[in-house]
Protein backbone atom coordinates (compact mmCIF):
# COMPACT_ATOMS: atom_id res chain seq x y z
CA UNK A 1 0.00 0.00 0.00
CA UNK A 2 1.82 3.05 -1.20
CA UNK A 3 -0.22 6.19 -0.84
CA UNK A 4 2.29 8.90 0.04
CA UNK A 5 3.53 10.50 -3.18
CA UNK A 6 6.62 12.67 -3.45
CA UNK A 7 4.36 15.61 -4.30
CA UNK A 8 2.49 15.07 -1.06
CA UNK A 9 5.72 15.02 0.95
CA UNK A 10 6.80 18.25 -0.74
CA UNK A 11 3.42 19.76 0.09
CA UNK A 12 3.80 18.74 3.75
CA UNK A 13 7.24 20.36 3.66
CA UNK A 14 5.65 23.58 2.41
CA UNK A 15 2.91 23.45 5.04
CA UNK A 16 5.44 22.89 7.81
CA UNK A 17 7.95 25.41 6.37
CA UNK A 18 10.80 22.95 5.89
CA UNK A 19 12.81 22.96 2.64
CA UNK A 20 13.35 19.30 1.71
CA UNK A 21 16.15 17.95 -0.47
CA UNK A 22 15.29 15.38 -3.20
CA UNK A 23 16.97 12.68 -1.06
CA UNK A 24 14.84 13.59 1.94
CA UNK A 25 11.68 13.50 -0.17
CA UNK A 26 12.55 9.96 -1.33
CA UNK A 27 13.40 8.74 2.15
CA UNK A 28 10.44 10.34 3.93
CA UNK A 29 7.85 9.19 1.39
CA UNK A 30 8.81 5.55 2.02
CA UNK A 31 9.19 5.89 5.79
CA UNK A 32 6.07 7.95 6.41
CA UNK A 33 4.08 5.55 4.27
CA UNK A 34 5.16 2.65 6.50
CA UNK A 35 4.38 4.59 9.67
CA UNK A 36 0.95 5.63 8.39
CA UNK A 37 0.14 2.05 7.49
CA UNK A 38 1.05 0.98 11.02
CA UNK A 39 -0.90 3.73 12.82
CA UNK A 40 -3.95 3.19 10.60
CA UNK A 41 -5.05 0.36 12.92
CA UNK A 42 -6.71 3.06 15.03
CA UNK A 43 -9.25 3.51 12.27
CA UNK A 44 -10.79 0.17 13.28
CA UNK A 45 -11.88 1.53 16.63
CA UNK A 46 -15.62 1.97 16.65
CA UNK A 47 -17.16 4.72 18.70
CA UNK A 48 -19.72 3.47 21.18
CA UNK A 49 -22.01 5.48 23.43
CA UNK A 50 -19.57 5.70 26.31
CA UNK A 51 -16.72 6.99 24.22
CA UNK A 52 -18.69 9.90 22.80
CA UNK A 53 -19.32 11.31 26.25
CA UNK A 54 -17.23 14.37 27.02
CA UNK A 55 -14.19 13.76 29.18
CA UNK A 56 -14.82 15.19 32.62
CA UNK A 57 -12.82 15.15 35.78
CA UNK A 58 -9.42 16.63 36.32
CA UNK A 59 -9.37 18.82 33.23
CA UNK A 60 -10.81 22.31 33.36
CA UNK A 61 -9.63 25.79 32.53
CA UNK A 62 -7.58 27.64 35.07
CA UNK A 63 -7.33 31.37 34.55
CA UNK A 64 -5.32 33.92 36.45
CA UNK A 65 -6.34 37.50 37.13
CA UNK A 66 -5.76 39.73 34.11
CA UNK A 67 -3.14 41.98 35.67
CA UNK A 68 0.45 42.97 35.03
CA UNK A 69 2.79 40.88 37.15
CA UNK A 70 6.15 42.34 36.15
CA UNK A 71 7.88 45.69 35.96
CA UNK A 72 7.88 47.37 32.51
CA UNK A 73 10.99 46.26 30.62
CA UNK A 74 11.93 43.71 33.28
CA UNK A 75 12.49 40.92 30.75
CA UNK A 76 12.87 42.96 27.56
CA UNK A 77 16.64 42.88 27.17
CA UNK A 78 16.88 39.21 28.14
CA UNK A 79 14.41 38.22 25.43
CA UNK A 80 15.72 40.62 22.79
CA UNK A 81 19.26 39.36 23.30
CA UNK A 82 18.18 35.91 22.03
CA UNK A 83 17.00 37.33 18.70
CA UNK A 84 19.09 36.50 15.66
CA UNK A 85 18.60 39.99 14.20
CA UNK A 86 17.55 43.10 16.02
CA UNK A 87 17.65 46.86 15.78
CA UNK A 88 17.48 48.40 19.22
CA UNK A 89 14.20 47.26 20.70
CA UNK A 90 12.94 45.92 17.37
CA UNK A 91 13.20 42.46 15.85
CA UNK A 92 14.36 42.62 12.24
CA UNK A 93 12.46 40.49 9.73
CA UNK A 94 12.35 40.32 5.93
CA UNK A 95 9.97 42.50 3.99
CA UNK A 96 6.71 40.62 3.33
CA UNK A 97 5.08 43.10 0.95
CA UNK A 98 6.92 43.57 -2.33
CA UNK A 99 5.90 46.59 -4.40
CA UNK A 100 7.16 45.00 -7.63
CA UNK A 101 4.66 42.17 -7.42
CA UNK B 1 25.88 6.64 46.83
CA UNK B 2 22.25 7.55 47.31
CA UNK B 3 21.03 11.04 48.10
CA UNK B 4 19.96 10.05 51.60
CA UNK B 5 23.38 8.49 52.34
CA UNK B 6 25.19 11.61 51.14
CA UNK B 7 22.85 13.86 53.08
CA UNK B 8 23.34 11.85 56.27
CA UNK B 9 27.11 12.18 55.97
CA UNK B 10 26.88 15.90 55.21
CA UNK B 11 24.89 16.40 58.42
CA UNK B 12 27.26 14.21 60.43
CA UNK B 13 30.19 16.18 59.03
CA UNK B 14 31.93 13.05 57.69
CA UNK B 15 31.62 14.18 54.08
CA UNK B 16 31.86 17.63 52.52
CA UNK B 17 29.81 18.92 49.56
CA UNK B 18 33.15 20.09 48.12
CA UNK B 19 34.44 16.50 48.08
CA UNK B 20 31.26 15.22 46.45
CA UNK B 21 31.19 17.93 43.78
CA UNK B 22 34.91 17.48 43.09
CA UNK B 23 34.33 13.75 42.79
CA UNK B 24 31.47 14.31 40.31
CA UNK B 25 33.67 16.54 38.19
CA UNK B 26 36.52 14.01 38.35
CA UNK B 27 34.26 11.14 37.21
CA UNK B 28 32.99 13.28 34.34
CA UNK B 29 36.55 14.18 33.38
CA UNK B 30 37.71 10.55 33.49
CA UNK B 31 34.77 8.82 31.86
CA UNK B 32 32.75 11.28 29.85
CA UNK B 33 35.19 11.60 26.98
CA UNK B 34 34.04 8.12 26.05
CA UNK B 35 30.47 7.99 27.38
CA UNK B 36 29.39 11.54 26.41
CA UNK B 37 26.54 11.80 28.88
CA UNK B 38 27.12 15.53 29.36
CA UNK B 39 26.77 18.45 26.98
CA UNK B 40 27.90 21.17 29.39
CA UNK B 41 29.31 21.25 32.90
CA UNK B 42 29.27 24.19 35.28
CA UNK B 43 32.38 23.37 37.34
CA UNK B 44 33.26 26.78 38.79
CA UNK B 45 29.72 27.61 39.87
CA UNK B 46 29.19 24.13 41.28
CA UNK B 47 32.37 24.34 43.36
CA UNK B 48 31.46 27.81 44.61
CA UNK B 49 28.02 26.55 45.67
CA UNK B 50 29.62 23.51 47.33
CA UNK B 51 31.78 25.82 49.47
CA UNK B 52 28.69 27.74 50.59
CA UNK B 53 26.88 24.44 51.26
CA UNK B 54 29.74 23.15 53.40
CA UNK B 55 29.55 26.24 55.60
CA UNK B 56 25.75 25.95 55.78
CA UNK B 57 26.02 22.39 57.07
CA UNK B 58 28.49 23.54 59.73
CA UNK B 59 26.09 26.28 60.81
CA UNK B 60 22.69 24.63 60.51
CA UNK B 61 23.19 20.86 60.09
CA UNK B 62 19.91 19.00 59.90
CA UNK B 63 17.93 22.23 59.44
CA UNK B 64 19.39 22.87 55.99
CA UNK B 65 17.22 22.28 52.87
CA UNK B 66 16.82 18.63 51.79
CA UNK B 67 19.10 18.68 48.74
CA UNK B 68 21.74 21.13 49.96
CA UNK B 69 25.05 20.28 48.30
CA UNK B 70 23.65 17.40 46.22
CA UNK B 71 24.95 17.48 42.62
CA UNK B 72 22.18 17.17 40.03
CA UNK B 73 22.39 16.88 36.24
CA UNK B 74 19.57 18.12 34.00
CA UNK B 75 18.50 16.92 30.57
CA UNK B 76 19.27 19.74 28.18
CA UNK B 77 15.61 20.46 27.39
CA UNK B 78 15.16 21.90 30.89
CA UNK B 79 15.70 25.66 31.11
CA UNK B 80 18.25 27.07 33.54
CA UNK B 81 18.61 30.84 33.39
CA UNK B 82 21.84 31.89 31.72
CA UNK B 83 22.69 28.36 30.58
CA UNK B 84 22.53 26.80 27.15
CA UNK B 85 19.32 24.82 26.51
CA UNK B 86 20.04 23.03 23.23
CA UNK B 87 17.43 20.24 23.42
CA UNK B 88 20.04 18.20 21.55
CA UNK B 89 19.39 20.24 18.40
CA UNK B 90 21.37 22.47 16.05
CA UNK B 91 18.28 24.67 16.15
CA UNK B 92 19.00 25.66 19.77
CA UNK B 93 22.76 25.04 19.78
CA UNK B 94 23.48 28.60 20.94
CA UNK B 95 20.23 29.32 22.76
CA UNK B 96 20.73 30.66 26.28
CA UNK B 97 17.69 30.23 28.52
CA UNK B 98 16.18 33.46 29.80
CA UNK B 99 14.47 31.95 32.86
CA UNK B 100 14.47 28.93 35.19
CA UNK B 101 12.01 26.09 34.68
CA UNK B 102 9.74 25.65 37.71
CA UNK B 103 11.42 22.34 38.55
CA UNK B 104 14.80 24.10 38.44
CA UNK B 105 13.54 26.84 40.78
CA UNK B 106 12.36 24.11 43.17
CA UNK B 107 15.57 22.07 42.98
CA UNK B 108 17.67 25.20 43.55
CA UNK B 109 15.48 26.22 46.49
CA UNK B 110 16.04 22.76 47.98
CA UNK B 111 19.79 23.42 47.76
CA UNK B 112 20.65 21.19 44.78
CA UNK B 113 23.83 22.04 42.88
CA UNK B 114 23.26 21.89 39.14
CA UNK B 115 26.48 20.45 37.85
CA UNK B 116 25.74 20.12 34.15
CA UNK B 117 23.36 19.39 31.32
CA UNK B 118 22.94 15.95 29.74
CA UNK B 119 22.74 14.69 26.18
CA UNK B 120 19.45 13.63 24.59
CA UNK B 121 17.75 12.71 21.35
CA UNK B 122 16.98 15.89 19.45
CA UNK B 123 13.88 17.55 20.96
CA UNK B 124 13.43 14.32 22.99
CA UNK B 125 12.51 12.39 19.84
CA UNK B 126 14.10 8.98 19.94
CA UNK B 127 14.96 6.05 22.16
CA UNK B 128 18.75 5.81 21.90
CA UNK B 129 20.33 9.33 21.91
CA UNK B 130 21.47 8.48 18.37
CA UNK B 131 19.35 11.46 17.26
CA UNK B 132 21.36 14.00 19.26
CA UNK B 133 22.86 16.64 16.98
CA UNK B 134 25.98 16.47 19.18
CA UNK B 135 26.73 12.76 18.88
CA UNK B 136 25.31 9.81 20.82
CA UNK B 137 25.79 8.86 24.48
CA UNK B 138 27.20 5.39 25.17
CA UNK B 139 25.83 2.91 27.67
CA UNK B 140 28.19 2.74 30.68
CA UNK B 141 27.59 -1.04 30.92
CA UNK B 142 28.72 -1.67 27.34
CA UNK B 143 30.11 1.12 25.20
CA UNK B 144 28.96 -0.58 21.99
CA UNK B 145 25.35 -0.18 23.08
CA UNK B 146 22.92 2.73 23.39
CA UNK B 147 21.91 4.08 26.82
CA UNK B 148 18.29 4.34 25.67
CA UNK B 149 16.55 7.62 25.21
CA UNK B 150 15.55 10.20 24.89
CA UNK B 151 16.91 10.93 28.41
CA UNK B 152 19.93 8.72 27.68
CA UNK B 153 22.48 11.26 28.93
CA UNK B 154 20.70 11.58 32.28
CA UNK B 155 20.48 7.79 32.73
CA UNK B 156 24.14 7.30 31.78
CA UNK B 157 25.23 10.15 34.09
CA UNK B 158 23.73 8.31 37.07
CA UNK B 159 24.86 4.85 35.91
CA UNK B 160 28.48 6.00 35.43
CA UNK B 161 28.51 7.39 38.97
CA UNK B 162 28.88 11.03 38.00
CA UNK B 163 25.80 12.22 39.89
CA UNK B 164 23.33 10.67 42.36
CA UNK B 165 20.42 12.44 40.60
CA UNK B 166 19.66 13.40 37.02
CA UNK B 167 16.37 14.77 35.72
CA UNK B 168 14.82 13.58 32.48
CA UNK B 169 11.58 14.11 30.62
CA UNK B 170 9.19 11.36 29.53
CA UNK B 171 6.73 11.75 26.65
CA UNK B 172 6.45 8.08 25.66
CA UNK B 173 9.01 6.33 27.86
CA UNK B 174 12.01 8.67 27.71
CA UNK B 175 12.81 8.37 31.42
CA UNK B 176 11.79 4.73 32.00
CA UNK B 177 13.37 3.08 28.96
CA UNK B 178 16.88 4.57 29.51
CA UNK B 179 16.50 3.74 33.22
CA UNK B 180 15.91 0.12 32.16
CA UNK B 181 18.88 0.07 29.75
CA UNK B 182 21.27 1.71 32.22
CA UNK B 183 20.19 -0.12 35.37
CA UNK B 184 18.82 2.83 37.34
CA UNK B 185 15.44 3.90 38.74
CA UNK B 186 13.24 6.19 36.61
CA UNK B 187 9.85 7.76 37.34
CA UNK B 188 7.16 9.10 34.96
CA UNK B 189 4.77 10.98 37.26
CA UNK B 190 1.00 11.38 36.85
CA UNK B 191 0.29 13.88 34.07
CA UNK B 192 0.10 17.28 35.77
CA UNK B 193 1.99 16.23 38.90
CA UNK B 194 5.09 18.13 37.78
CA UNK B 195 5.05 21.56 36.13
CA UNK B 196 6.09 21.68 32.48
CA UNK B 197 6.93 25.40 32.70
CA UNK B 198 10.42 25.85 31.28
CA UNK B 199 10.66 22.47 29.56
CA UNK B 200 11.18 22.45 25.79
CA UNK B 201 7.77 21.18 24.69
CA UNK B 202 7.29 18.06 22.57
CA UNK B 203 3.86 16.47 23.15
CA UNK B 204 2.18 18.80 25.61
CA UNK B 205 -0.57 16.38 26.66
CA UNK B 206 2.06 13.67 27.32
CA UNK B 207 5.24 15.35 28.63
CA UNK B 208 6.29 14.97 32.26
CA UNK B 209 9.64 15.43 34.01
CA UNK B 210 10.94 12.79 36.39
CA UNK B 211 14.07 11.72 38.27
CA UNK B 212 16.69 9.13 37.28
CA UNK B 213 18.30 7.91 40.49
CA UNK B 214 19.78 4.88 42.26
CA UNK B 215 16.90 3.99 44.61
CA UNK B 216 13.12 4.29 44.78
CA UNK B 217 13.51 6.30 48.00
CA UNK B 218 15.58 8.87 46.10
CA UNK B 219 12.94 8.99 43.33
CA UNK B 220 10.34 9.74 46.00
CA UNK B 221 12.47 12.46 47.58
CA UNK B 222 13.18 14.23 44.28
CA UNK B 223 9.62 13.85 42.96
CA UNK B 224 8.15 15.35 46.11
CA UNK B 225 10.41 18.38 45.74
CA UNK B 226 9.65 18.92 42.02
CA UNK B 227 5.90 18.23 42.03
CA UNK B 228 2.91 20.35 42.98
CA UNK B 229 0.67 23.12 41.68
CA UNK B 230 2.33 25.83 39.61
CA UNK B 231 0.65 29.04 38.50
CA UNK B 232 2.81 28.91 35.34
CA UNK B 233 1.34 25.59 34.20
CA UNK B 234 -2.45 25.35 34.29
CA UNK B 235 -2.33 21.57 33.80
CA UNK B 236 -0.63 20.99 37.17
CA UNK B 237 -2.75 19.09 39.68
CA UNK B 238 -3.26 19.51 43.42
CA UNK B 239 -2.60 16.74 45.92
CA UNK B 240 -6.34 16.11 46.17
CA UNK B 241 -7.18 16.18 42.44
CA UNK B 242 -7.28 12.39 42.42
CA UNK B 243 -8.51 10.21 45.30
CA UNK B 244 -5.71 9.20 47.69
CA UNK B 245 -4.34 5.73 47.00
CA UNK B 246 -4.29 3.08 49.67
CA UNK B 247 -0.98 1.80 51.01
CA UNK B 248 -1.18 -1.90 51.85
CA UNK B 249 0.97 -4.64 53.26
CA UNK B 250 0.20 -6.94 50.32
CA UNK B 251 -0.73 -5.73 46.85
CA UNK B 252 -2.57 -7.24 43.92
CA UNK B 253 -0.58 -7.02 40.69
CA UNK B 254 -2.12 -7.36 37.24
CA UNK B 255 -0.10 -8.81 34.35
CA UNK B 256 -1.47 -8.13 30.85
CA UNK B 257 -0.51 -11.56 29.46
CA UNK B 258 -1.70 -11.05 25.87
CA UNK B 259 0.19 -7.78 25.69
CA UNK B 260 3.45 -9.59 26.51
CA UNK B 261 3.18 -11.60 23.32
CA UNK B 262 4.32 -8.64 21.22
CA UNK B 263 7.93 -9.57 20.77
CA UNK B 264 9.55 -9.48 24.19
CA UNK B 265 13.03 -11.07 24.17
CA UNK B 266 13.08 -14.50 25.85
CA UNK B 267 15.77 -13.46 28.36
CA UNK B 268 13.81 -10.33 29.35
CA UNK B 269 10.66 -12.43 29.76
CA UNK B 270 12.57 -14.94 31.95
CA UNK B 271 13.60 -12.08 34.26
CA UNK B 272 10.01 -10.85 34.30
CA UNK B 273 8.64 -14.29 35.27
CA UNK B 274 11.26 -14.55 38.02
CA UNK B 275 10.17 -11.12 39.27
CA UNK B 276 6.54 -12.28 39.40
CA UNK B 277 7.61 -15.36 41.37
CA UNK B 278 9.48 -13.20 43.88
CA UNK B 279 6.39 -11.01 44.37
CA UNK B 280 4.26 -14.09 45.01
CA UNK B 281 6.87 -15.47 47.41
CA UNK B 282 6.71 -12.16 49.32
CA UNK B 283 2.97 -12.65 49.81
CA UNK B 284 1.59 -10.44 47.04
CA UNK B 285 -1.12 -11.61 44.65
CA UNK B 286 -0.41 -11.65 40.90
CA UNK B 287 -3.32 -12.09 38.48
CA UNK B 288 -3.64 -12.06 34.70
CA UNK B 289 -5.53 -9.10 33.24
CA UNK B 290 -6.67 -8.10 29.79
CA UNK B 291 -5.91 -4.68 28.34
CA UNK B 292 -6.87 -5.16 24.68
CA UNK B 293 -6.73 -1.45 23.87
CA UNK B 294 -3.21 -1.07 25.22
CA UNK B 295 -1.99 -2.90 22.15
CA UNK B 296 -3.47 -0.04 20.11
CA UNK B 297 -1.54 2.41 22.27
CA UNK B 298 1.57 2.58 20.13
CA UNK B 299 -0.43 3.34 16.98
CA UNK B 300 -2.44 6.05 18.76
CA UNK B 301 0.76 7.47 20.26
CA UNK B 302 2.47 7.85 16.90
CA UNK B 303 -0.48 9.98 15.78
CA UNK B 304 -1.02 12.11 18.90
CA UNK B 305 2.66 12.79 19.62
CA UNK B 306 3.71 13.92 16.09
CA UNK B 307 0.53 16.03 15.90
CA UNK B 308 1.43 17.84 19.10
CA UNK B 309 5.13 18.00 18.27
CA UNK B 310 4.52 19.50 14.83
CA UNK B 311 2.40 22.20 16.47
CA UNK B 312 4.89 22.85 19.27
CA UNK B 313 7.89 23.00 16.97
CA UNK B 314 6.22 25.57 14.70
CA UNK B 315 7.73 28.15 17.06
CA UNK B 316 11.24 27.56 15.69
CA UNK B 317 11.04 29.99 12.82
CA UNK B 318 14.45 31.66 12.90
CA UNK B 319 12.94 34.92 14.14
CA UNK B 320 12.87 35.30 17.91
CA UNK B 321 15.55 32.85 19.01
CA UNK B 322 17.47 29.85 17.80
CA UNK B 323 19.12 29.22 14.48
CA UNK B 324 18.39 31.64 11.65
CA UNK B 325 19.52 31.04 8.07
CA UNK B 326 19.28 34.00 5.72
CA UNK B 327 17.13 33.79 2.59
CA UNK B 328 15.85 36.05 -0.15
CA UNK B 329 12.47 36.47 1.53
CA UNK B 330 10.69 35.66 4.79
CA UNK B 331 9.42 32.29 3.58
CA UNK B 332 12.91 31.22 2.60
CA UNK B 333 14.26 32.24 6.02
CA UNK B 334 11.64 29.97 7.63
CA UNK B 335 12.21 27.07 5.26
CA UNK B 336 16.00 27.21 5.33
CA UNK B 337 16.27 27.77 9.09
CA UNK B 338 14.08 24.74 9.75
CA UNK B 339 15.78 22.65 7.06
CA UNK B 340 19.21 23.36 8.58
CA UNK B 341 18.23 23.37 12.27
CA UNK B 342 16.22 20.14 12.47
CA UNK B 343 17.56 16.59 12.11
CA UNK B 344 15.92 13.73 10.22
CA UNK B 345 13.76 12.31 13.04
CA UNK B 346 12.40 15.74 13.95
CA UNK B 347 11.54 16.48 10.32
CA UNK B 348 9.91 13.06 9.97
CA UNK B 349 7.66 13.68 12.96
CA UNK B 350 6.79 17.23 11.91
CA UNK B 351 5.76 16.01 8.44
CA UNK B 352 3.79 13.12 9.94
CA UNK B 353 2.10 15.42 12.45
CA UNK B 354 1.26 17.92 9.73
CA UNK B 355 -0.28 15.12 7.68
CA UNK B 356 -2.50 13.69 10.45
CA UNK B 357 -3.73 17.17 11.35
CA UNK B 358 -4.39 18.30 7.80
CA UNK B 359 -7.87 18.90 6.49
CA UNK B 360 -9.54 15.67 5.35
CA UNK B 361 -7.33 13.40 7.48
CA UNK B 362 -7.88 14.90 10.92
CA UNK B 363 -10.92 12.78 11.83
CA UNK B 364 -9.46 9.57 10.41
CA UNK B 365 -6.20 9.88 12.37
CA UNK B 366 -6.12 12.40 15.19
CA UNK B 367 -9.82 12.05 16.01
CA UNK B 368 -9.57 8.26 16.11
CA UNK B 369 -6.34 8.33 18.13
CA UNK B 370 -7.95 10.58 20.75
CA UNK B 371 -10.87 8.15 20.85
CA UNK B 372 -8.51 5.22 21.46
CA UNK B 373 -6.92 7.24 24.20
CA UNK B 374 -10.26 7.97 25.80
CA UNK B 375 -11.25 4.30 25.70
CA UNK B 376 -7.86 3.27 27.10
CA UNK B 377 -8.49 5.50 30.11
CA UNK B 378 -11.88 3.84 30.65
CA UNK B 379 -10.30 0.40 30.30
CA UNK B 380 -7.64 1.31 32.84
CA UNK B 381 -10.17 2.68 35.31
CA UNK B 382 -11.97 -0.68 35.31
CA UNK B 383 -8.73 -2.61 35.76
CA UNK B 384 -7.67 -0.49 38.74
CA UNK B 385 -10.88 -1.54 40.51
CA UNK B 386 -9.46 -5.07 40.51
CA UNK B 387 -5.70 -4.62 40.84
CA UNK B 388 -3.42 -2.16 42.66
CA UNK B 389 -0.52 -2.14 40.22
CA UNK B 390 -0.03 -3.19 36.60
CA UNK B 391 3.22 -4.99 35.84
CA UNK B 392 5.11 -5.10 32.53
CA UNK B 393 8.74 -5.24 31.45
CA UNK B 394 9.84 -1.63 30.87
CA UNK B 395 11.12 -2.42 27.37
CA UNK B 396 10.94 -5.57 25.21
CA UNK B 397 14.75 -5.87 25.02
CA UNK B 398 17.93 -4.94 26.87
CA UNK B 399 20.06 -2.09 25.49
CA UNK B 400 20.68 -2.63 21.79
CA UNK B 401 23.76 -1.87 19.71
CA UNK B 402 24.27 1.42 17.91
CA UNK B 403 22.52 1.37 14.55
CA UNK B 404 20.60 -1.83 15.40
CA UNK B 405 17.15 -0.28 14.97
CA UNK B 406 17.50 0.49 11.29
CA UNK B 407 14.06 1.83 10.41
CA UNK B 408 11.93 4.25 12.43
CA UNK B 409 9.15 1.72 13.13
CA UNK B 410 11.43 -0.83 14.80
CA UNK B 411 12.77 1.94 17.03
CA UNK B 412 9.21 3.03 17.86
CA UNK B 413 8.32 -0.55 18.92
CA UNK B 414 10.74 -0.24 21.86
CA UNK B 415 8.10 2.06 23.41
CA UNK B 416 5.27 -0.51 23.30
CA UNK B 417 4.95 -0.85 27.11
CA UNK B 418 5.69 2.75 28.04
CA UNK B 419 3.48 4.84 25.71
CA UNK B 420 0.09 3.66 27.09
CA UNK B 421 1.14 5.20 30.40
CA UNK B 422 1.64 8.65 28.83
CA UNK B 423 -1.53 8.37 26.74
CA UNK B 424 -3.62 7.68 29.85
CA UNK B 425 -1.69 10.04 32.16
CA UNK B 426 -1.05 7.54 34.96
CA UNK B 427 2.27 7.29 36.86
CA UNK B 428 4.82 4.51 36.35
CA UNK B 429 8.23 3.66 37.74
CA UNK B 430 10.97 1.51 36.25
CA UNK B 431 13.66 -0.17 38.33
CA UNK B 432 16.11 -3.00 37.61
CA UNK B 433 14.61 -6.52 37.85
CA UNK B 434 17.75 -8.40 36.81
CA UNK B 435 20.29 -8.78 34.06
CA UNK B 436 20.63 -10.59 30.77
CA UNK B 437 23.88 -11.93 29.33
CA UNK B 438 24.75 -10.78 25.83
CA UNK B 439 28.16 -11.43 24.31
CA UNK B 440 29.56 -12.11 27.76
CA UNK B 441 28.37 -8.80 29.21
CA UNK B 442 25.69 -8.43 31.86
CA UNK B 443 23.07 -5.91 30.77
CA UNK B 444 20.42 -4.59 33.17
CA UNK B 445 16.72 -4.86 32.38
CA UNK B 446 13.92 -3.01 34.12
CA UNK B 447 10.42 -3.80 35.32
CA UNK B 448 7.62 -1.24 35.06
CA UNK B 449 5.06 -0.73 37.84
CA UNK B 450 2.04 1.28 36.67
CA UNK B 451 -0.26 2.90 39.26
CA UNK B 452 -3.61 4.69 39.08
CA UNK B 453 -3.79 8.49 38.60
CA UNK B 454 -2.12 10.21 41.55
CA UNK B 455 -0.78 6.84 42.73
CA UNK B 456 2.91 7.73 43.10
CA UNK B 457 2.83 7.06 46.85
CA UNK B 458 1.86 3.44 46.20
CA UNK B 459 4.61 3.00 43.60
CA UNK B 460 7.18 4.38 46.05
CA UNK B 461 5.89 2.18 48.87
CA UNK B 462 6.07 -1.09 46.96
CA UNK B 463 9.21 -0.05 45.05
CA UNK B 464 11.11 0.55 48.28
CA UNK B 465 9.97 -2.85 49.61
CA UNK B 466 10.91 -4.72 46.47
CA UNK B 467 13.94 -2.89 45.05
CA UNK B 468 15.60 -0.76 47.76
CA UNK B 469 15.49 -3.63 50.26
CA UNK B 470 17.16 -5.94 47.72
CA UNK B 471 20.01 -3.42 47.39
CA UNK B 472 20.59 -3.39 51.15
CA UNK B 473 20.72 -7.18 51.06
CA UNK B 474 23.64 -7.03 48.64
CA UNK B 475 25.87 -5.08 50.99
Amino acid sequence: MSTMTKEEILHLGTLSRIALSPDEVDKFSTEIDAILEYVSTVKNIIADDASTEPIVGARYNILRADEVTNEPGEYTEKLLSAMPQRDGQYMLVKKILNQDE
Amino acid sequence: MTVSEIRKQYIAGTLSPITVVENSLRVIKEKDGEIHAFLDTYADEALALAKVAEQEYKNNGVNTPALLGIPVALKNNILVEGKRASAGSKMLENYIASYDATIVTRLKKAGAIIIGSTNMDEFAMGGSTENSAFGPTKNPHDLSRVPGGSSGGSAAAVAMGAVPVAIGTDTGGSVRQPASYCGVVGLKPTYGAVSRYGLVAMGSSLDQAGPLVNTVADAELIHNIMSGLDAHDATTIASDTYPAVTIKKFYTFGVPRDFLGVGVDADVLANFEAHIDSLKAAGHTVVDIELPLFEQGLAAYYIVMPAEASSNLARYDGMRYGLSVDGKNLLEVYEQSRATGFGAEVKRRILLGTYVLSSGYYDAYYGKAELVRHKMRAELEEIFKKVDIILTPTAPTAAFKFGAQGDPLSMYRQDIFTVPVNLTGVPAISFPMGTVEQEGISLPVGVQYIGPHGGEARLFDIGKQVYDVSLNGDK
